[in-house]
């Protein structure tokens, strides 16, 4: 087991996202941050918090579960379902950025997609991950990286966060 | 002439027995070397008791062929070491006159494989309002003695009187099916927990019981003979047990299912647990083990009741009610009262053989095993066991509740007026 | 999850509280303009009704839409299903035709249980009401509707005090509701003449009261159940205006009742006999709302039996969670 990430990489990779962000879009007037439950949604809320402070103003941001979108569900045993949350006012013609932990197949961000279809049209979806680690299997991109970190696929990446982990650290599980 | 010995057995007490049959009769019961000359048969390890006798069987012909015939009925009761069954007047159509009767007694004088004795309906069509012509049945060729409108009860206290005082005639006997039809509207399962979990109304216990007692009095003030189709419940075995304390004639009889089963099996909804009187629960089984054991309960009687695989593969509330009897009915008895210690196989002989037959007046059954009488004999290996397999019953029908069931006792030999019916467990074709 | 939901006897109090979970998730996507999520696409829900119940099956039809099933309505009025050894052969039907999962409503208790252990077809049986026996998903949408308003921040209902007022006897809605809400920790008293109770009730997790007035003030919910005008030919009760007087929710009761209680119908109701038309139409009454919590119920339920893998493939996927997306 590697730790690849620490309490502080994590942060500041957080940080430098936000600024991206802000960046990309030219302030954080249109943004609708949307987190992917379980961590994606503690991740997303952090990007928030810290581009409100640099923004100096509150920015409209929610959760998306993306499960009953999911195209693998037959293969597994139902799951329960996860808080979708989306901000007064919407979507429609928002700047969305979902907000992930681990970037892998690209499948989640698929459904993700579907799932906000569903909810409106906004005028851009961005995608924002702490860990992009390759192995696409659909012609899916994240715009905003916290790290990129190469690995087979049999390696298993473990994203820990404080809010439900008790600390922040990323870790990769070899197969032995 | 022809001479059968049947040697190594026992009889119900224990004592060894070579048996020989000469023709129809029974000619020598000592312990000593067969007589030369005579087929022998081993038959070390099992009981020669007396052929069994059964006083509540259905056969559905004619009407129904399709669930039974009294052929394969026949072939059932051999098979389950019956030397003679009673047929149930709820045919179609009725057996509520000679010709009916006269009918079923003669197409088992054809299957000649048992007695088929047929039981009369007390009323016309078993419709509980105008007596049926009792003494014409009674003086047909087959004798009826017996009068049932079983499936219905006689609930019409008058006519039920009126029964009662005809019959004796000619010492004839009313079996009454005890069920208040007013208590027991659509009911589907005993009345109680099980019934009110599973939504299935109720078939209570008092419904047969107010019945039981009301019979009882009413036998007692007509000075008549009453006997009680398969009792179910605790209460009912404690009027009878009162009754008899009084000297009041009546017998009674416990079918084997309901010496086994409770109605914790509805909990499936499967309707091969669905039976008229219902399954009752453990502490009725209980009480009729011990009336069974000290007598109250005089007899054992199958209420083998065949039915078609559509009538019972449907929802519980539109199934038939019924199960099959004849080819376990021994097997479960002995699980239940030897097995247990509750009685011995003197006893069984007496319940299951004895007493039914002189109850119904059939003088060739239900006699010992002695020189001179009939040769109605089952053997029976108590000391085998077998599978119940309801793909395999000699019925036509299929509805057994005891599939699966490792049952003691194998039922080997049957010879009936000593024919060789049953060889090996298996029917001998007859001639 | 078993595979099949027949009895609130099927359902662990985890199985319980995951649906109603599930619900409340389902509940706010409705809420927004979402109307249809993809989850079964692809799969058969059939709608097999022997007995007529509109509203029971519009919901369980709304429910399979917005989960994008395809919907097969199958009914028995006007067709050729009728008793017997049909059920059988309505079940080699569907069989044939690929079903899922089937939604039964039958007049005979334990159908649906016939249907599921038969091995005649291969779909989860859903027990859309049978007889007199079980209404699994209306208990559940009863539990959720209580627990929205009374316990909103809480798993179960642990203490709410329920009163199931009527025809407890011929009532499926009210053998579920024991069953289901007792499993979530309610206190249940049922309130009816002892005519309409069944033997044995003195054995149910549960109080008795042989009249409304008795519980009126102290009760969280009042469920009133259905009573239907022939029982009084077979004689449970005298006449509908003694039973209306000491069973029936009229508007001196509903005075009597807490501020915050509930007042509940599954439906339909027979407006002046169990329940007095301002009763039903009160700011208490949460009828109409059942109705629109169904949905959500019935929409999680054939999620929960049906959005996932069979359970053997789905322990091998299990593992490799993760890993996955």
């Amino acid at each position: 087991m590697t730790n690849v990430m620490n309490e502080g990489d994590i942060t500041r990779a957080l940080r430098r996202i936000a600024h991206e962000i802000i960046e990309r879009n030219r302030g954080s007037e249109n943004l609708v941050l949307l987190g992917i439950p379980t961590r994606g949604a503690f991740l997303s809320a952090r990007v928030a918090d810290l581009i409100s402070q640099i923004e100096g103003k509150p920015i409209r941001r929610g959760t998306l579960d993306i499960t009953m979108y999911r195209d693998d569900l037959r293969m597994r045993a139902p799951k329960p379902l996860l808080a979708t949350e989306i901000p007064a006012g919407g979507i429609e013609n928002t700047d969305v950025i979902l907000v992930d932990d681990v970037f892998f197949s690209g499948r989640t961000i698929r459904a993700a997609l579907d799932a906000l279809g569903e909810l409106g049209r906004p005028n851009s979806v961005q995608l924002a991950v702490l860990i992009d680690r390759g192995h696409r299997e659909l012609p899916i991109r994240a715009d905003f990286v916290g790290k990129n970190i190469p690995t087979s696929r049999e390696e298993i990446v473990k994203v820990h966060l404080a809010e439900i982990d008790g600390l922040d650290e990323v870790l990769i599980e070899g197969k032995a | 002439m022809s001479q059968i010995s049947l040697v190594g057995g026992c009889n119900a007490i224990g004592e060894k027995i070579n048996l020989t049959i000469t023709d129809q009769k029974i000619t020598d019961i000592s312990y000593k070397v067969p007589v030369s000359g005579a087929h022998v048969i081993d038959v070390s390890g099992s009981i020669l008791i007396p052929g069994l006798v059964d006083l509540h069987t259905h056969l559905r012909e004619p009407g129904k062929e399709d669930a039974e015939t009294v052929a394969s009925g026949a072939r059932a009761a051999v098979a389950g070491g019956f030397t003679a069954i009673s047929a149930m007047p709820n045919t179609d159509p009725v057996a509520d006159t000679a010709g009916v009767v006269e009918q079923v007694f003669s197409l088992g004088k054809a299957a000649g494989l048992c007695d088929v004795f047929p039981i009369g309906a007390v009323t016309q069509g078993q419709a509980g309002e105008q007596l049926a012509e009792i003494l014409a049945m009674h003086e047909s060729a087959a004798k009826v003695r017996m009068f049932s409108d079983d499936g219905h009860c006689v609930f019409d206290p008058l006519v039920m009187r009126r029964a009662l005082e005809y019959v004796k005639m000619f010492d004839g006997v009313i079996a009454q099916h005890a069920q208040d039809p007013r208590l027991t509207i659509d009911a589907q399962m005993n009345e109680g927990e099980i019934s009110a979990k599973l939504g299935l109304k109720g078939w209570p216990a008092v419904a047969e019981e107010a019945i039981i007692a009301r019979d009882i009095l009413l036998t007692d003030h007509v000075q008549s003979r009453l006997h009680v189709c398969h009792v179910t419940t605790a209460g009912g075995v404690e009027l009878i047990r009162w009754a008899k304390a009084r000297g009041i004639n009546v017998t009674a009889e416990v079918t084997p299912h309901h010496l086994l089963l409770t109605d914790e099996l509805a909990q499936s909804y499967d309707p091969v647990y669905k039976v008229n009187p219902p399954l009752r629960t453990a502490r009725d089984v209980e009480a009729l083990r011990e009336g069974l054991a000290d007598g109250t309960i005089d007899i054992v009687a199958t209420d083998h009741a065949p039915h078609p695989t559509e009538s019972k593969e449907c929802e519980w509330s539109a199934a038939s009610f019924g199960m099959l009897g004849l080819e376990t009915a021994l097997s479960i008895v002995v699980q239940t009262m030897i097995s247990s210690k509750l009685m011995s196989w003197s006893d069984l002989v007496d319940r299951f053989s004895i007493a039914p037959a002189k109850i119904a007046g059939y003088p060739d059954h239900g006699n010992p095993l002695a020189i001179g009488n009939p040769a109605n004999i089952t053997v029976f290996n108590p000391n085998k066991s077998w599978t119940v397999n309801k793909d395999l019953t000699m019925s036509k029908s299929r509805n057994t509740p005891f599939h699966g069931m490792e049952l003691p006792g194998v039922v080997t030999d049957v010879f009936y007026n000593g024919k060789h019916v049953l060889r090996d467990s298996k029917i001998v074709s007859v001639s | 999850m078993k595979r099949h939901l027949l009895s609130i006897s099927d359902l662990t109090y985890d199985d319980a509280v995951l649906i109603l979970d599930t619900a409340a998730e389902l509940a706010k996507i409705s809420d927004a303009p979402v109307k249809k999520l993809p989850t079964l696409r692809g799969r058969t829900v059939v709608n097999l009704f022997f007995e007529d119940s509109t509203r029971t099956r519009i919901s369980f039809e709304a429910a399979a839409k917005r989960l994008s099933a395809d919907v097969i309505n199958f009914s028995a009025k006007g067709s050729s299903l009728s008793k017997g050894e049909s059920l059988k052969d309505t079940a080699l039907t569907l069989q044939a035709m690929g079903a899922d999962a089937v939604i039964i409503r039958h007049n005979a208790s334990g159908a649906p249980a016939r249907l599921a252990d038969q091995q005649w077809m291969t779909g989860s049986v859903i027990n859309a009401g049978d007889g007199t026996h079980e209404h699994p998903t209306q208990a559940l949408l009863d539990a959720f509707t209580i627990r929205k308003h009374l316990r909103p921040e809480k798993k179960d209902l642990t203490g709410v005090k329920v009163a199931i007022v009527g025809d407890v006897l011929h009532s499926r809605v009210a053998r579920s509701n024991v069953l289901l809400l007792n499993k979530l920790g309610a206190e249940i008293t049922l309130v009816a003449p002892p005519t309409l109770l069944p033997v044995g009730v003195e054995n149910w997790p549960v109080k008795i009261a042989f009249g409304l007035d008795a519980v009126v003030a102290h009760s969280d919910v009042v469920m009133m159940l259905r009573i239907q005008r022939e029982r009084m030919a077979e004689l449970f009760f005298p006449s509908e205006r003694e039973y209306s007087r000491q069973f029936g929710l009229n508007s001196d009761r509903l005075k009597k009742l807490k501020p915050n209680a509930l007042v509940m119908h599954p439906g339909p109701m027979n407006r002046g006999l169990e329940i007095s038309a301002d009763s039903a139409d009160s700011l208490q009454s949460v009828i109409v709302e059942q109705v629109t919590n169904g949905v959500s119920v019935r929409m999680a339920v054939l999620y929960l039996l049906l959005g996932g893998a069979p359970l053997a493939a789905a322990a091998n996927i299990e593992s490799n969670e993760k890993v996955g997306m």
